[in-house]
């Protein structure tokens, strides 16, 4: 089957999704109205309940009339209220597309010259390829069914979510509202959580880019680009962040509040660590990676300051990536959040720093920069809901973690990850999902997948809490992997996933992507 | 005519030069180039993997100089380039055919 013909099927099965999932939407909407210049959204609706002191809807009924001047004041108080908390989950939302840059530094600067040129295409169309990708169908099976966010005082369009009866359970599987961004979902708060889950996704599908760099066949990529984004990403997120089966485990079989994840330890970090670890299987090492007994070679990055940059512009993408998840600039957590964060990340770069001077006599900048990264992705999880002392600790424990894993994969498994992308964001993601099960301490998160009370885990009381982190941490790990690994093998039939090794010795840029990153340098090495 | 190559260490570049210039030669072509003799390469480490660095970093220097001046040039240079470590390098002595200036067209000994 030629190319083109692939491309046109995967557009038509798209379509035909979309028309049979919005053919019932299309036909007289009963539903809540959208709103897309905005202008409806945020009112005196949005100012009941909204803090401890705020009028109650009844109390509004009973003394608006005697007070017509604060009645007209609210609407603009409930305004304002969802303003804030709008301006601050895009502006959050940039931050993390920002992330963008990091990683496309990252992944430059760890790996050679010779590649440069592939693998900034790679970190950079995954943006544009994952974005299209996600406005086709993923996020429609992500938060087809959500039911809005109460914060942004709309998006209640998003009510559709397929489920399947089970013992008596209803268990959601993934949603079926907002397919092209259509129909009653162009709204401005689903623009807005599109926009928000997007990036998020985004981070998701840039994962594997890594630990495949320097061998992947760009035509491939552009297959896994689109199947990341329009399945596997938004089956598990829909799971966890879209009302879907884990999120319910607390409501249905009483573990503690289902399965949590703040802001996608193992939505983002997880899923994209497993793509990363069954992808690069699946490829192979560099050539020249391993020597005939199988110990690994060292081939360094070629450019150590743009890579520690791009740590640097993650680590301040993470301040967007965590702190946004409230998705409310008026929900004052906010700033535990962000410290939490900032202190996790900086105990990672400490402690892998000291693992490596004291295992191997020098404290390696790479190592370093990748146990910041590590401790950020174990943070991203239970933020929201630690001290800082446990952030710290969290923190620690990941840096660790990651130099144990990093040579774990690289001599035990003999997979070849040029930027430990495997043990940064898939064993850190797992570590940071078991992390809130056992640290959540109870001072927030009340109600939180519609279990009364706040989140707490094993160290607090919540046995419950730390078996459906244990649920997440499997059903990701499971699903995940199954599905990357039937779509490679399948992709790997249909387009071969490794270049040549003429175009691998060579260098990828001028074959792959047809521009070499440093032509007025000579990039030839003398030796690999 | 003689052409004098020698591979010596990076640093020992400038005191090379200066020494050559005290001696009367000032010109010379100078290039980047990797190698090892008996010094072998030495151990590097990167993300707990260690890794051979065989071909180390030498700097090489091409002076052709009259086969009068050739024994002083070769004196000179030891004496800048030494350091008595391992991997100070090595020099090579070769006959030169003819030199000829581009600009002026001269040939010979008058070239140089």
């Amino acid at each position: 089957m030629s190319d083109k013909l692939k491309i046109l099927a995967i557009i038509l099965a798209a379509w035909l999704l979309a028309a049979v999932s919005a053919a019932p939407g299309l036909a007289g909407e009963t539903g809540p109205l959208p709103d897309p210049s905005g202008a409806r959204t945020g009112g005196t609706a949005d100012v009941f309940g909204a803090s401890p002191g705020a009028p109650t809807d009844k109390e509004f009924q009973e003394l608006s009339p005697a007070e017509p001047l604060a009645s007209k004041l609210a609407d603009l108080i409930g305004h304002n209220r969802v303003a804030i908390n709008m301006v601050w989950t895009l502006v959050c939302g940039f931050l993390v597309m920002f992330m963008q840059l990091g990683f496309a530094m990252a992944e430059t600067g760890f790996t050679r010259a010779k590649n440069a040129g592939h693998t900034m295409a790679m970190n950079f169309m995954v943006y544009c390829i994952g974005m299209l990708g996600y406005w086709i169908c993923g996020f429609a099976l992500q938060m087809g069914g959500v039911g809005g966010a109460a914060s942004l005082g709309g998006g209640a369009v998003l009510d559709s979510e397929f489920v399947i009866s089970l013992f008596g359970k209803d268990f959601g599987l993934f949603g079926t509202r907002g397919f092209f961004l259509s129909g009653a979902t162009y709204d401005t708060v689903v623009f807005t959580i599109f926009l928000f889950q997007m990036v998020f996704m985004d981070t998701t599908a840039t994962i594997p880019t890594g630990s495949m760099a320097e061998r992947w066949t760009f035509k491939s990529f552009v297959f896994y680009g689109f199947f990341i984004s329009m399945l596997v990403y938004p089956l598990y997120a829909n799971w966890i962040w879209g009302g879907g089966w884990l999120s319910q485990l607390g409501g249905n079989f009483g573990l503690g509040h289902g399965t949590v994840d703040f802001a996608g330890s193992s939505v983002v970090h997880m899923t994209g660590g497993v793509a990363a670890l069954v992808g690069a299987a699946i490829l192979g090492p560099r050539l020249g990676k391993y020597k005939a007994d199988g110990t690994p070679n060292a081939i360094p990055g070629h450019n150590l300051p743009m890579a520690v940059s791009g740590c640097f512009v993650l680590a301040f993408g993470w301040f967007g990536f965590n702190a946004g998840s409230t998705l409310a600039g008026g929900d004052l957590r906010i700033g535990v959040i962000a410290t939490n964060t900032m202190l996790a990340s900086g105990a990672g770069a400490f402690s892998s720093m000291l693992y490596m001077w004291a295992v191997y006599g020098k404290p390696d900048i790479s190592m370093s920069a990748n146990g910041l990264l590590a401790a950020l992705v174990a943070i991203t999880a239970p933020c929201a809901f630690v001290n800082s002392v446990s952030a710290v600790i969290i923190g620690l424990v990941a840096g660790l973690l990651l130099c144990q894993s990093v040579l774990f994969v690289e001599r035990r498994l003999k997979v070849d990850d040029p930027l430990g992308a495997i043990s940064v964001h898939g064993v850190c993601g797992a570590w940071g999902m078991i992390a809130l099960g056992l640290f959540a301490d109870g001072s927030y998160g009340d109600g939180w997948n519609g279990v009364e009370g706040p989140v707490r885990g094993l160290f607090y009381g919540d046995f419950g809490q730390f078996l459906a982190q244990a649920s997440g941490v499997v059903a990701n790990a499971v699903f995940v992997g199954l599905a990357m690994y039937v779509f490679f093998r399948i992709l790997d039939r249909i387009v071969p996933l490794r270049v040549s090794q003429e175009i691998e010795v060579e260098g990828l840029d001028q074959s792959e992507v047809a521009v070499v990153a440093y032509p007025d340098f000579s990039i030839k090495r003398v030796q690999i | 005519m003689k052409k004098i190559e020698a591979v010596i260490k990076p640093f020992k570049l400038e005191q090379l030069k200066d020494a050559l210039a005290v001696e009367g030669i000032a010109g010379m072509t100078v290039s980047e180039v990797r190698g090892f003799g008996r010094q072998k390469g030495h151990k590097e480490l990167y993300r707990g993997a260690e890794y051979v660095v065989d071909f180390l970093a030498k700097i090489k220097v091409e002076v052709v100089v009259d086969d009068g001046l050739a024994e002083r040039a070769v004196e000179t240079i030891v004496r800048a380039a030494r350091t008595g470590q391992i991997g100070d390098g090595k020099i090579f002595v070769l006959p030169v055919d003819e030199v000829v200036r581009i600009r002026t067209g001269e040939r010979g000994p008058e070239a140089i």
